[in-house]
């Protein structure tokens, strides 16, 4: 499944044992596609020794940063983002 | 050979890896394996190492004046930081993507890598310490505003702060706004007036004192 710019998403809760990028603080949030990068090497296999393939999508998502931590001090406005491979995102309605 | 024993005539401590963090043993024991076993050599090494030590933020801020003083070339460096690095003669790197981020009257980015020390080190040379610094990769993104008072950037009221916590395959610039004042600059005075720091997104570069 591929996203779209402005689609709502959700990132995967779910643990992995082992190296990958997604934040930690950003499982279970739901956040807004800003930018769909590239395709990369996937370095949840590239770390074991693995060649990566197939590449993974890699996006930029958005979140609010109330919705992110609770008792978030800054502005209503503010935002986080973060580049998170397609099989972390889920799609929402 | 543990004890000093060789023979000179000027007093010191022995030389010893002692104190060092257990990533920089692990990391020499790769490294020996690595040129053992002929994977790399040990002059890829010292010439990886020499390109990454040889950068610095003199070509970000080449990147960031062009961009102050041409519109169009600010375009293309939001679309495309490789090309247009490229353009300017600059070293864009291997393999990472570069994105560059636009600050304004309205929006400011600040930059981190929580997991380690992502940075876009072909435009801007090696991370600063504190960039790599635990408290850094975590306050930043959970109380930003915080750490850009303690590096004594206070935004404007109205102001969106947008972090952007980046990873492995793609490496992000801010193009600092262009300080009140600076019109009658040429852009080699501009560029010299954008800072390491400005580029990460925790200082605001200033106009130039009136002399």
């Amino acid at each position: 499944m591929t996203f779209r710019v402005g689609q709502r998403v959700r990132i995967a809760a779910r643990e992995h044992a082992g190296h990958h990028r997604t934040p930690g603080y950003l499982k279970g949030k739901s956040g807004t596609v800003e930018r769909v990068h590239a395709e990369f090497a996937n370095p949840e296999t590239r770390a074991y020794g693995g060649d990566g393939l197939p590449r993974e999508r890699l996006y930029l998502v958005g979140f609010d940063q109330r919705e992110v931590w609770p008792g978030y001090g800054g502005r209503a406005a503010d935002r986080i983002y973060a580049d998170v491979f397609e099989h972390w995102l889920e799609g929402q309605a | 050979m543990s004890d000093h024993d060789h023979e000179h005539d000027h007093p010191h401590e022995p030389i010893t890896t002692a104190g060092e963090p257990p990533a920089a043993a692990r990391a020499r024991a790769l490294d020996a394996l690595l040129v053992e076993k002929g994977v790399i050599s040990r002059e890829d090494v010292r010439q990886g190492v020499d390109w990454l030590v040889s950068r610095s933020p003199a070509d970000g801020a080449r990147l960031v004046a062009r961009a102050w003083v041409d519109p169009e070339f600010k375009d293309r460096l939001l679309e495309d930081a490789r090309s247009a690095a490229l353009e300017l003669g600059l070293d864009p790197g291997p393999s990472p993507v570069v994105v560059a981020v636009e600050n304004t009257g309205d929006v400011h980015h600040l930059v981190v890598c929580t997991l380690c020390s992502c940075y876009p080190r072909a435009l801007l040379g090696p991370p600063p310490d504190w960039y790599k610094s635990l408290p850094y990769r975590s306050r930043a993104v959970s109380d930003p505003r915080g750490v850009l008072e303690e590096f004594g950037v206070e935004l404007d009221g109205d102001v969106e702060l947008r972090v952007l916590d980046s990873t492995a395959d793609v490496r992000y610039l801010v193009i600092p706004c262009r300080p009140l004042g600076t019109e009658a600059l040429a852009e080699d005075e501009l560029a010299a007036l954008v800072t390491r720091d400005s580029m990460i997104g925790v200082a605001v570069p200033a106009a130039p004192a009136l002399a």
